[in-house]
């Protein structure tokens, strides 16, 4: 499998990266090398094998409708890059 | 002093020989001194870590210590610190204060250890050589021109350099064992959701799981006595009791069935190494062990498997990373999608961009059953290899790597190169077995690992098999020259 | 040619948990910015999910409620995409196992027929925050109080034909949801809300045509209309020689009009895969049993009680089981005034004008089930006239009090007393010899209609008070007495 340009543009913008454009020819490269890696799957037959999400065959557990969590906002906004009147701010939004 | 386990520094404390206040001075006055050489520090918490100290040493006059209270140890940045500069060594979180605990660092600060600082890893702890952290390598206290090993490399580096007794380490496909190996530590990976991950940054949520990084056996043993448990707020934490790792340390091991996977022997791996496999499972022998070959046939199609899996959830793990919440936001966004593009690709690393394009791509439309579905069917097959396998023998043993460390910048352009070294350890991760590797000789100056593989949740096995090989042997108890 | 439209709705409910779906933060709808989302909701590194009960339950009963398979294993997937009211830039929600599978629900259309419509599925899912576009020039705010409520997505067959089908579906679903008691259905707060994906196709046609999807759509009289006029747009465009293209419109509940996303039209690629965070969610038998056991009665089920136990006609019962305060409160004023005709005629006539007339809700009526009852009951008793009762319910209205406190007051007790009522009766006849001289010589036939001038009279004069039963006898016996 290779990747050229325009799939690491494609892939970059799906994953919302900005990716220089002179380091492009060495991402399509690596990542094309990384893809025949993981082809060597594409040898083995699992037909009938059921996929593995979770290592451990485990259920969800449960968690009681109770309200547990305190106003902490202004904790919580302490980090934050940009807020005003307790609202997160990004640049406009057009939809 | 600073050679000295935990074990024996509890003792210390207990008997009066030194106060926790003195001793917490001494390490970190040792890593003022000590740490350029090896840059395993992101962090250090002096402040706090002397009025832990204090704390603990109040606790300990009026006789209300447990066994860990007044111990200094230093926790690998991706776990959440209150207060305190979270950073999973990542320009995206360098201005990431945390506020809240990580369960283990509350389970730590509960059970009164004192915190010297956050560890170097690779970026949200995607590497094998800490080369990828934004803080700068980490370098290995046995030859500072080599890689410590990855991703918890600085946690390797500084227990092995004796800036701390022991760290926290997290270990996605070898990440707490292979830095072990290569700084001559002992290093536990346990049982997929025997910790808590609550608060451990995530990189690989189905893979990523926290551990002890020591000087023995039995410090790991009492770590993870701290560490282990069930949390409420991890849905893959598992409830099950916590046994006393300290317990069974000292059951001999006669009767002990050790397999020794033949794809854990392969031909492009350091002979010497090899040849220090061979001469530890002799050691396992003389002390009453029984070996016999096995074969785990699908492991070299971990590598693959994983390196969709783990890039995959990692692609989307990282998402939250965009410039709004917290974490970095690029100077001046033109619109939304600058602000997002800018922001994540700016405050994101190569290897961690690669990463996120590899799962991206993987997860997309037209390649998940291609990807996605086919590595998590290869997982099954992988987890059933290690349970056949399992019901003949109480312990697989093999290498942990199979070279050791390398020269910083060496693999750095070969990505995949890289990924090759992880060939015997990310097997386990994707079973969630638990795994341990302890020293086992040096190769040209250098420290190699052996490491053990047990059943699920067979901690405490692991705990008494790798005592007693550190009972037999001094390959734990050798420092790198000039410490 | 002659088009057909080809209906599919998704419906969001909003469960009605205590807790988020995923964290312990409180989802009651109002509070300040950001003060309802915690750490797991504002997605801080690394913060888990832990699945709340409750919703599980609620998933559960309304899968029951029509008639579903309920998954047995169910499991939660990662739909990822960018967008800043979505804080962990997936948004969790179940792809491939969900809880609900296959079920259905019946309508019934105006002219009374009716049609089964398919529920594809309903899954569970997490609410994104709310985006505030126009506090701040040049930026969006962002709320994550809602981030993190628990959804049910409804996914309905394409099976609706026409606007009106697809409004009868949607008032369905949101009966059975509100009956069940897992969705407070409240459109304006966006508790129940519709996507409406429409397309034409020349009937007769078996495939479907392109459809558009409007979003979040959140009143039924706006579904409606969107519907009508996306048809109607569809048949024009088609009709003109272009072609429907498959998009997003939204819908802008200040102009109530939709329009096409102004955003560049992206193929969506969600890279949906399990989240690796939960794990399977597993039920068994006696879990079902367990919820089916809890169900209370469905909007089906009273509308047939309604019409066998009260009798009621089958539009009668249809429109007071449509809604289940609507139900429950008749059930109460049926109960009170023991008398189910005339508490359907109450509660569908003058107690609907009113909340009509005041955009109330009937669950926040200021004239309470009870206090309806008992003023029906002074028209069944005879102390008051359906007219005087008319005022009596207006008083109750705008100044609250009882029945009998209000005819107490304001002396509106009727009179029965046959002696004061009779003369009335007489000085009516007395003051009126020439409308009694046009009885007198009228045909016997028309005799009959005549009495109505009188009755108005004798019921003016009386303040409305008299008897009308006792004032028609008498009157009757009276001026037949003056014939012969």
């Amino acid at each position: 499998m290779s990747l050229d340009r325009t799939d690491v543009d494609k892939i970059a913008h799906l994953a919302r990266l900005q990716i220089e454009e002179q380091d492009t020819p060495e991402y399509a490269q690596n990542l094309s090398n990384i893809l025949d890696l993981v082809d060597q799957m594409q040898a083995i037959d699992t037909t009938d094998v059921s996929p593995m999400a979770h290592p451990l065959d485990a259920v969800q557990r449960l968690r009681s409708d109770l309200i547990t969590e305190e106003n902490q906002r202004e904790n919580l906004q302490s980090v934050a890059p940009a807020v005003e009147n307790g609202l997160f701010l990004v640049p406009k939004v057009i939809e | 002093m600073f050679d000295k386990t935990l074990a024996e520094l509890a003792n210390g404390l207990k008997t009066g020989e030194f106060s926790s206040v003195e001793l917490t001075q001494a390490y970190l006055k040792r890593i003022k001194a000590e740490d350029k050489k090896y840059n395993s520090f992101i962090t250090v918490t002096e402040e706090q870590a002397l009025q832990q100290a204090q704390a603990a040493d109040q606790q300990i006059a009026a006789g209300s210590a447990g066994l860990f209270t007044g111990l200094p140890i230093a926790h690998k940045d991706i776990f959440c610190t209150k207060g305190v500069r979270t950073s999973c060594a990542s320009k995206m979180l360098d201005n990431f204060i945390s506020p809240y605990d990580a369960t283990v660092v509350d389970k730590f600060n509960q059970a009164g250890a004192v915190t010297l600082g956050k560890t170097n890893m690779d970026e949200f702890a995607m590497g094998s050589s800490n080369e990828s952290s934004f803080y700068g390598p980490s370098r290995n206290p046995w030859d500072t021109d080599r890689v410590p090993g990855g991703s918890s490399g600085g946690s390797a580096a500084a227990v092995s350099a004796q800036l701390a007794p022991a760290a926290t380490g997290t270990d996605t496909g070898g990440s707490i064992r292979q830095p072990a190996a290569l700084c001559g530590i002992t290093g536990l990976k346990p049982t997929y959701g025997r910790v808590s991950r609550f608060g451990m940054i995530a990189f690989a949520s189905s893979l990523d799981q926290g551990g002890p990084m020591t000087k023995t056996a039995e410090d790991a043993a009492m770590m993870l006595n701290v560490m282990a448990g069930f949390d409420k707020q991890d849905s893959t934490s598992v409830d099950r009791e916590v046994p006393d790792y300290t317990a069974e340390l000292d059951r001999p091991l006669n009767g002990l069935r050790i397999g020794l996977p033949k794809e854990f022997f392969v031909d492009d791996m350091d002979s010497a190494i090899a040849a220090q496999t061979q001469a530890a499972i002799k050691e396992f022998e003389k002390l009453g062990a029984t070996v016999k070959e096995v074969s785990l046939p699908n492991t070299a199609l971990s590598i693959p498997a994983y390196y969709i899996i783990a890039p995959a959830e990692a692609s989307s793990n990282l998402s939250r990373f965009d410039g709004v919440r917290y974490g970095y936001r690029c100077e001046n966004p033109v619109d939304l999608e600058d602000l997002y593009k800018r922001s994540r690709g700016e405050g994101f690393g190569t290897e961690v961009k690669r990463r996120i394009m590899v799962g991206a791509y993987a997860l997309s439309e037209g390649f998940y059953d291609a990807y996605y579905n086919k590595a998590q069917q290869i997982r099954r097959l992988i987890r059933d290899d290690f349970a056949q396998v399992l019901n003949d023998v109480d312990v697989i043993m093999g290498p942990t790597t199979p070279h050791p460390a390398f020269q910083l910048g060496e693999k750095t352009s070969d990505p995949v190169a890289m990924y090759m070294e992880d060939i015997f350890t990310i097997s386990l991760n994707l079973a969630g077995l638990p795994g341990m590797s302890v020293p086992c000789g040096t190769v040209n100056g250098l420290p190699t690992g052996l490491q053990i593989i047990g059943d699920y949740f067979a901690e405490q096995k692991l705990l008494n098999v790798a005592h007693q090989f550190q009972l037999a042997t001094d390959w734990h108890t050798q420092s790198p020259q000039g410490i | 040619m002659e088009w057909e439209a080809v209906i599919g709705l998704e419906i969001h409910a909003q469960l009605a948990t205590k807790s988020k779906i995923f964290s312990g933060a409180s989802t009651a709808f109002g509070a300040e910015p950001n003060t309802q989302a915690c750490a797991v909701d504002l997605a801080l590194p690394g913060t888990l999910p832990v699945f709340n009960e409750e919703a599980l339950r609620m998933a559960v009963k309304f899968g029951l409620a029509v008639d579903a398979e309920i998954g047995r294993k169910s499991v939660f997937d990662r739909k990822n995409y960018f967008y800043p009211d979505l804080p962990k830039g997936y948004q969790t929600s179940q792809l491939f196992h969900p809880i609900v599978g296959i079920g259905h629900i019946d309508i019934t259309l105006e002219d009374g027929t009716n049609k089964r419509i398919g529920v594809t599925r309903a899954h569970l899912e997490e609410d994104a925050g709310k985006s505030l576009h126009d506090e701040f020039p040049g930026m969006t705010g962002i709320d994550l109080n809602r981030a993190g409520t628990p959804l049910l997505e409804i996914v309905s067959e394409p099976d609706m034909r026409s606007a009106e089908e697809a409004v009868a579906y949607v008032r369905k679903i949101h009966s059975i949801v509100t009956s069940l008691g897992i969705c407070d259905g409240n459109m304006a707060e966006g508790s129940f809300r519709c996507d409406c994906n429409v397309s034409i196709r020349p009937k007769g046609q078996e495939e479907f045509g392109p459809r558009t999807e409007t979003k979040n759509i959140n009143s039924f009289r706006f579904i409606e209309k969107a519907i009508l006029g996306e048809i109607d747009r569809q048949i024009d465009l088609v009709e003109d020689g272009g072609q429907v293209i498959q998009a997003t419109r939204l819908y802008d509940a200040d102009k109530n009009e939709t329009r096409s996303m102004r955003s560049k039209e992206e193929a969506n690629d969600y890279r949906y895969f399990p989240c690796p965070d939960l794990l399977p969610i597993v039920i068994d038998e006696d879990y079902i049993e367990a919820v089916r056991a809890t169900l209370p009665e469905l909007p089906d089920a009273r509308k047939a009680r309604f019409i066998n136990e009260y009798k009621l006609s089958e539009y009668d019962a249809m429109v007071l089981s449509g809604d289940h305060h609507t139900a429950d409160y008749f059930e109460t004023v049926a109960n009170a005034a023991s008398d189910a005709k005339i508490a359907a005629n109450w509660v569908m006539g003058e107690l609907s004008k009113m909340l009509n007339q005041n955009d109330t809700h009937i669950k926040d009526s200021p004239v309470t089930a009870e206090q309806l009852g008992g003023l029906l009951e002074r028209i069944k008793d005879d102390t008051i006239s359906g007219k005087i009762a008319k005022q009596v319910f207006e008083v109750m209205w705008s100044d609250g009090g009882s029945a009998d406190e209000i005819i107490e007051a304001k002396g509106l007790k009727q009179v029965t007393d046959s002696g004061a009522i009779e003369k009335i009766v007489d000085e009516v006849i007395a003051n009126n010899s020439a409308q009694v001289d046009q009885y007198i010589n009228a045909e016997p036939d028309k005799r009959g209609k005549m009495i109505g001038f009188f009755m108005g009279q004798v019921m003016k004069a009386s303040q409305g008070k008299a008897n009308p039963g006792q004032v028609q006898g008498m009157l009757k016996q009276k001026l037949d007495a003056l014939v012969s």
